[in-house]
């Protein structure tokens, strides 16, 4: 079901504000991630969703129902908790069934149900342990159930995977994406960790104290950040972030056809959609991923100061005129350390931000 | 081992030796005496005799008074847990200005209540709401006594629960007393029997308050009974006190040794560092 918040805020008694009059609107079926760095508000923006925090200002609705006012009882949603909050005093069947008991479902129905959930999710041996009796991985899958057996509209999941090591997230990231898809019920998932965001969601929002700073596909958000806190937060490999300068071209260029941006020691035109919104003195902060910049024969100049080894491609780190600036060059190319390199942004690959607010500059 | 370390060793374990005899002469009194005709405060072989057991099933007072001690723990201690588990749980969720300051007065005030120096307003307030000489009023004041260590010591385990587990129940729909009931009390049952078995021997002993607050015998609990194994010549009954303090301790040792077995004994939380 769609869910909708509008001009939602929540100050706490202590005078914290952590959601500062965000609107959203999550589609039917849609797996959605609250993704930003921790106090940002999304954990809070998750539990107002649920009814374990009341709005102080604004409405959340759940499908056409207005439920800022309700308990979570009435919301018809089912919570996965970062701690799984398993009940430790049940078995694994009791936990999945406790969503049945609580809306009074007969005990030989509960157990039925109870077993397919979980057959259903690979726990069908592990029905009598108690939750302390299994591994990380099995937990999440109980909790999962547990919220399955809810049959909720909405499921809401409070970082899902940071609870699991390395090798089973991935695994369990697969999993959750595979599972979300079957059952097309509308998930909103809170995460702190972008690369998590990006593989598993359909829509992102990233948020910053309170706010949503950008909304989109993993792939725009990755591709076309909208400023420059998004450009610095996602991606494995920080995107580099370089201040510069709009200056005229000369002679037969002066036209704003002819503007460049002066950046690290070097000058680049200026992208073509965008030249109509530059002027000479403008200050700009250029901003381009190391994974989109490619060694050339001329372009920003830089020495190679380390090079880190990250699988099939290395990251080299370059001192400039200017500021570091981060490469990768796939495997076999890597250069030595103290050697010199240009490199020079891949066409239609170099974003400009406005130094004063740091909002991407786009097109008319 | 060195000549020296020996000796120490010895010297050690002789110590241990004479201080658990010292405290284990009277214990031992306790399961000589009741079986021998003439008991003395001396240790001494028994005869073996039950003698002194029928002698006591002839007072009209003293079997009954076991009983009385039972219903009076069991009660006081059903009380004090159901009403300690509401509030502890209360405490330990809402948030309220003072509230461990509240938490220590209360302690504070608790140990002063059951105590000396209340007898006399305790007495008073039971004769006003006329409770005197009545089970509920004994139990109403032991209880009132028990509850602000017992809310203490509950509200230490409910405060170490994740609240996630409410949380959870709460977005499946439970409400309060389905959390309380489902999820808080069974995560806190180790609490809640250390404050049962605790209230159960705290009233189990009480001599005060019984004393003071029953004025017919027939009502009174052993702890009290006990007080009244006296001879003609009015010396201290030793033959009848020996015995009915075995029967007295039994049920003690038996919950003890139940409660050792069920949760092992040690004594959960109580005061954060």
């Amino acid at each position: 079901m769609k869910v909708s918040l509008e001009e939602v805020t929540k100050v706490f008694d202590g005078g914290v504000t952590a959601l500062d009059g965000l609107s959203l609107d999550i589609e039917d079926g849609e797996f959605f991630a609250l993704l930003g760095p921790s106090g940002c508000g999304k954990t809070t923006l998750l539990r107002t969703i649920a009814g374990l925090e009341t709005a102080s200002s604004g409405s959340v609705s759940i499908g056409d129902r207005d439920v800022t006012k309700l308990p979570p009882a009435a919301r018809d949603v089912a919570m996965v908790f970062q701690d799984y909050a398993l009940f430790p005093h049940m078995t694994v069947a009791d936990n999945i069934a406790y969503p049945l008991r609580i809306k009074k479902v007969g005990r030989t129905e509960r157990r039925a149900k109870a077993a397919s959930t979980g057959a259903g999710l690979s726990l069908a041996g592990l029905m009598e342990r108690r939750p302390a009796q299994l591994s990380g991985g099995q937990q999440q899958r109980v909790a999962l159930a547990r919220a399955m057996a809810a049959q909720p509209t909405v499921f809401l999941l409070d970082e899902p995977l940071s609870n699991l090591d390395a090798r089973l997230r991935l695994e369990a990231r697969t999993f959750l994406k595979k599972l979300q898809h079957d059952l097309g019920v509308t998930t909103v998932f809170v995460t702190h960790d972008q690369a998590e965001a990006l593989a598993l969601a359909d829509c992102i929002a990233v948020m910053e104290s309170g706010r949503i700073r950008q909304l989109g596909t993993p792939k725009e958000v990755f591709q076309r950040p909208a400023n420059v806190f998004v450009a610095g937060f996602i991606g494995s490999t920080p995107m580099n972030l370089l201040e510069g300068e709009c200056v005229a071209g000369e002679g037969e260029a002066a036209t704003s056809w002819g503007h460049r941006i002066e950046v690290a020691g070097v000058r680049l035109p200026v992208p073509e959609e965008i030249v109509t919104e530059l002027g000479p003195g403008d200050k700009v902060i250029v901003g381009v991923r190391p994974e989109y910049l490619s060694e050339s024969d001329e372009g920003i100049k830089g020495q190679v100061e380390i090079v880190e080894n990250m699988g099939t491609t290395s990251l080299v780190t370059l001192t400039t005129e200017g500021p570091r600036i981060q490469i990768t060059v796939p495997e076999g190319r890597e250069p030595e350390p103290g050697t010199t390199m240009h490199v020079t942004p891949q066409p239609g690959r170099m974003l400009l931000y406005r130094a004063d607010d740091g909002e991407l500059i786009t097109s008319p | 081992m060195t000549p020296a370390q020996l000796v120490r060793r010895i010297g050690f374990y002789a110590f241990v030796a004479i201080v658990t005899a010292f405290f284990a002469l009277p214990m031992l009194w306790l399961v000589t005496a009741p079986f021998t005709r003439n008991p003395s405060l001396a240790v001494s072989w028994p005869d073996f005799t039950l003698g002194n057991f029928k002698h006591l099933t002839d007072d009209p007072n003293a079997l009954p008074s076991l009983y009385n001690s039972a219903v009076l723990s069991l009660w006081t201690m059903l009380i004090t847990v159901a009403v300690a588990a509401l509030a502890a749980y209360a405490l330990s969720r809402v948030r309220l200005p003072g509230r461990d300051g509240i938490l220590y007065l209360l302690l504070l005030l608790s140990s002063v209540i059951t105590g000396t120096a209340a007898m006399v307003p305790i007495f008073q307030l039971m004769v006003k709401l006329q409770l005197l000489d009545k089970d509920v009023g004994v139990i109403l004041v032991m209880t009132g006594g028990l509850l602000p260590a017992a809310i203490f010591i509950l509200k230490d385990f409910m405060d170490t629960m994740p609240k996630s587990y409410e949380e959870s129940a709460r977005v499946f729909g439970a409400n309060s007393f389905q959390v309380l009931g489902h999820v808080v009390l069974p995560n806190v049952r180790p609490g809640l029997a250390t404050i049962a078995v605790w209230a159960v021997v705290n009233v189990w002993g009480n001599f005060l308050m019984p004393f003071l607050l029953y004025r017919t015998p027939e009502k009174q609990p052993a702890a009290v009974t006990l007080n009244n194994f006296y001879t003609e010549g009015g010396q201290p009954n030793l033959a009848l006190i020996s015995t009915f303090s075995l029967l007295y301790s039994i049920p003690v040792v038996i919950m003890f040794l139940f409660v050792s077995r069920r949760y092992g004994f040690r004594f959960h939380g109580g005061i954060k560092a």
